[in-house]
């Protein structure tokens, strides 16, 4: 494929370039053929604001020769390497080939170290202090800029440290929102008015025992049976793993538990995405993540 | 009327010079901020005192206000005394400095309350940009009409490199800030995707070649032959490195795009054309360094001459490095770290700023009639403090770069990363504390410059400077 639209493109790149390359080596030339006896110093004898002069000292030969290396490391760069318009150089290289190349050499050495985990599973490769080392390095790259460092995520990011799951705890789970990634989301609730928001807002942060006024948290109840809640969150709030509705009923709150937040979160509604990984890590790197975000709410103490 | 001719318009240069020192101060404490963010992120005052509105901020009060006001003195000082002739244009004179004041007023206000068209070097929006292509234009009159009224048959090479400089400049911004408004204070660039990528460099990095170093050696070819009462070395070598420096400088903006999706040919071009920069480069440092010979001796003795052959020295270190970095191999390395950072700042403090520096106190007594700067020895106090403080910033930048390009890639046996990015910060913290002191140090050295310049202004008189008569017997 062409980067130009039409061949004069091509030529106006290849007559620009080495024309430019060969002007700097003239001037050059050109300009080193003076050379005064050694010793002489040559004024121009043009003098401005009383005191400037100029001499006229030739090039220095060593600086001279630096300019020739260049001009000459040019076009040899050219001759090998693509830079002249459509012609792709003597070596053949690209910087997309050279990065297929390399990623090709990595994973031929790396991709069985993973993929040996691929027949043992989630639970046993948790164990695996080797396996969970190496999950632990691929979390650090891909993972901490949404969950955190130490895993324990940020507001709208979930902490993977609790036990407390939205998508579910269960390692084909765990798998299946790392290798398809997730959309969470919460529709806005704003048609129902100001008031009914506000006393849901109560009584959902009741339900996690949050101080709120008690007046509102009757009405905020029946409206929570009546508008739609239990659809995704259940009769008894404790939400649905299957949809990825959470669990309003265990002090955790993803988009935080202020009755400000609460009202926003009603009122305009939550869009959350996990990304897919599986195209792009693979399913020996998806495995080990599977298997080291299971591990840090299954540690031997915890269990 | 002839009364007015009879002497060089002085009364503006004054007023630039002036100012250079003033945004010198603001821009640098500007730098001093947000180097103190890094290493202190509670200093984030938001949303209008955070880092990533305040550091453009930082790069355009030091670019474009500090070194444009010390480029347009010194070349009004230059053109004028070199072409033996006032300064021409009228009223467009007064308007180059009113004018370019209020874009730097409206840059310190727009840029706080997030006015940007992101581009860096470029980030003022379209109105502002505006005005500084009506200013510039104006420049460019002035300058080009004092030239056309000289009374010397040659024009000097110093004014070769401040034309240069004021036409790519013009060239460079107003292509680069072509933009479709949608409000007074929003506009979306006239190129997408890669090919706006490619124009913003060719922007940015041709600011670097014409705006950082074009004007400047036109700074250096007047002051340091002046100031070291000796003739220029070679006005052979000024001729090849002159045009070899304006063709070559244009087709390196593609290096700060390599290994992006930019296609290969452009980044080899990109490479190759800054590859063969360095001589160009060097030849402007060897001239200027050279024409000091036979009187080394100078340089005990006088800060001025300290500051420019200085200045010269870290010209020709930052010319090296420069196309050291744009070499892809360096590239992938340096690409994207502290290394960048400290590179620019080899060439603007060390380079920029002290050519300016130099050339201001060169100016500053004869501006005001006095024989000298108020204290001689606070130009060495602040050639001192300034030089560590230099070489503080940049030994510091270079190891936290270096550690951040190898930590980067660092891998383990099984492929994965072996740092994580915040590691990478987290290890950066002590040079960037380094840097913090080497960037105080610079300022302080501003704030005695300051104090020099007040001090040799009080009780001085603003010098009218008859035209000379031409040397009778130049060829």
């Amino acid at each position: 494929m062409s980067d130009f639209i039409n061949e004069f493109w091509n030529w106006y790149v290849i007559v620009i370039v080495i024309g430019s390359v060969l002007f700097c080596a003239l001037l050059l030339w050109a300009q080193s053929l003076h050379r005064p006896p050694p010793g002489e110093v040559q004024s121009t004898g043009h003098v401005w604001d009383e005191t400037l002069q100029e001499y006229n000292n030739p090039l220095p030969r060593w600086w001279m020769w630096l300019f020739y290396i260049t001009v000459v490391f040019g076009l040899v760069y050219f001759a090998l390497y693509p830079g002249l318009g459509n012609f792709k150089g003597a070596l053949g290289w690209t910087s997309v080939g050279q990065y297929e190349k390399e990623v090709a050499k990595a994973e031929a050495q790396t991709k069985p170290l993973f993929d040996k985990y691929l027949k043992m599973d989630v639970a046993t490769v948790a164990a695996d202090r080797e396996a969970i080392e190496m999950g632990k390095h691929l979390y650090l790259t891909y993972c901490i800029q949404c969950h955190g460092s130490d895993a324990r995520g940020a507001r709208g990011f979930p902490n993977l440290t609790d036990k407390d799951w939205l998508w579910g705890g269960e390692p084909e789970r765990i798998k299946e929102t790392i290798a398809a990634g997730r959309f969470g989301v919460m529709p806005s609730h704003a048609h129902l008015g100001d008031e009914t928001i506000r006393d849901l807002a109560s009584y959902v942060r009741s339900l996690s025992g949050l101080p709120v006024d008690a007046a509102r948290v009757a009405k905020g109840q029946q409206a929570f049976m009546e508008s739609g809640c239990i659809a995704c969150h259940g009769p008894d709030a404790k939400g649905n793993q299957m949809l990825g509705a959470p669990n309003l009923t265990d002090k955790v709150w993803l988009h935080g538990g202020t009755e400000a937040k609460v009202i926003e979160t009603i009122t305009l509604g939550r869009n959350n995405q996990m990304p897919a990984w599986q195209e792009f890590l693979g399913e020996g790197k998806v495995h080990l993540l599977t298997a080291y975000v299971y591990s840090l709410s299954n540690t031997p103490e915890s269990k | 009327m002839s009364e007015a001719q009879a002497t060089y318009n002085y009364k503006v240069i004054r007023q630039f010079s002036v100012m250079a020192v003033v945004w010198g101060i603001v821009g640098m404490l500007m730098g001093v901020v947000v180097a103190s963010q890094l290493v202190w992120p509670e200093l984030n005052f938001g949303p209008y005192f955070t880092f990533g509105r305040l550091r453009p901020l930082h790069t355009n009060a030091v670019i474009f206000a500090f070194g444009g006001c010390a480029l347009f003195a010194t070349s009004y000082y230059v053109v004028q005394r070199t072409c033996h002739a006032r300064l021409w244009g009228g009223p467009l004179i007064p308007f180059t400095f009113w004018g370019w004041q209020l874009v730097i007023v409206l840059a310190a206000i727009t840029l706080p309350l997030g006015m940007t068209q992101g581009k860096e070097y470029a980030e003022l929006e379209w109105p502002i940009d505006i005005l500084i292509a009506l200013v510039w234009i104006a420049y460019a009159i002035v300058f080009f009409g004092t030239i056309a009224k000289r009374t010397v048959s040659h024009i000097y090479v110093a004014n070769w490199f401040y034309g240069a400089f004021i036409l790519a400049v013009a060239l460079l911004h107003i292509f680069n800030s072509a933009a479709v408004p949608v409000s007074l204070t929003k506009s979306y660039s006239a190129y997408a995707g890669v090919q706006d990528a490619m124009v913003q460099w060719w922007y940015g990095h041709n600011a670097v070649g014409f705006f950082l170093t074009a004007g400047f050696l036109g700074m250096m070819y007047y002051f340091v032959p002046k100031q070291a009462g000796r003739p220029v070395y070679s006005y052979r070598l000024s001729v090849v490195h002159f045009w070899a420096l304006i063709f070559t400088y244009m087709w390196a903006g593609p290096h700060h795009l390599h290994y992006t999706a930019l296609p290969d040919w452009t980044q080899s071009v990109g490479m190759v054309f800054s590859l063969i920069l360095l001589a160009p480069s060097w030849g402007g440092m060897i001239n200027g360094i050279m024409t000091l010979s036979g009187a080394w001796h100078k340089l005990r003795d006088d800060p001025i001459l300290k500051f420019l052959i200085t200045s010269l020295s870290f010209y020709g270190m930052s010319t090296f490095e420069g196309p050291m970095m744009a070499i892809k191999t360096v590239n992938s390395l340096s690409h994207y770290t502290d290394w960048t950072v400290g590179h620019v700042h080899s060439g603007a403090l060390g380079w920029v700023a002290m050519v300016s520096i130099g050339s201001i106190y060169y100016m500053l007594p004869r501006l005001f009639g006095k024989p000298q700067m108020y204290s001689v020895k606070l130009i060495t106090v602040h050639f001192w403090v300034a030089t560590i403080g230099v070489v503080l910033y940049i030994a510091a930048l270079w190891i936290s770069g270096v550690m951040q390009g190898l930590m980067w890639r660092a891998v383990n046996a099984d492929g994965t990363l072996t740092y994580s990015f915040v590691e990478s910060v987290k290890a950066s913290y002590p040079f960037w504390t380094i840097r913090v002191i080497g960037g105080l140090l610079f300022l302080t050295g501003m704030l005695i410059m300051a104090y020099n310049m007040v001090r040799t202004m009080a009780g001085g008189v603003r010098v009218e400077a008859p035209i000379l008569a031409p040397a009778g017997h130049h060829a």
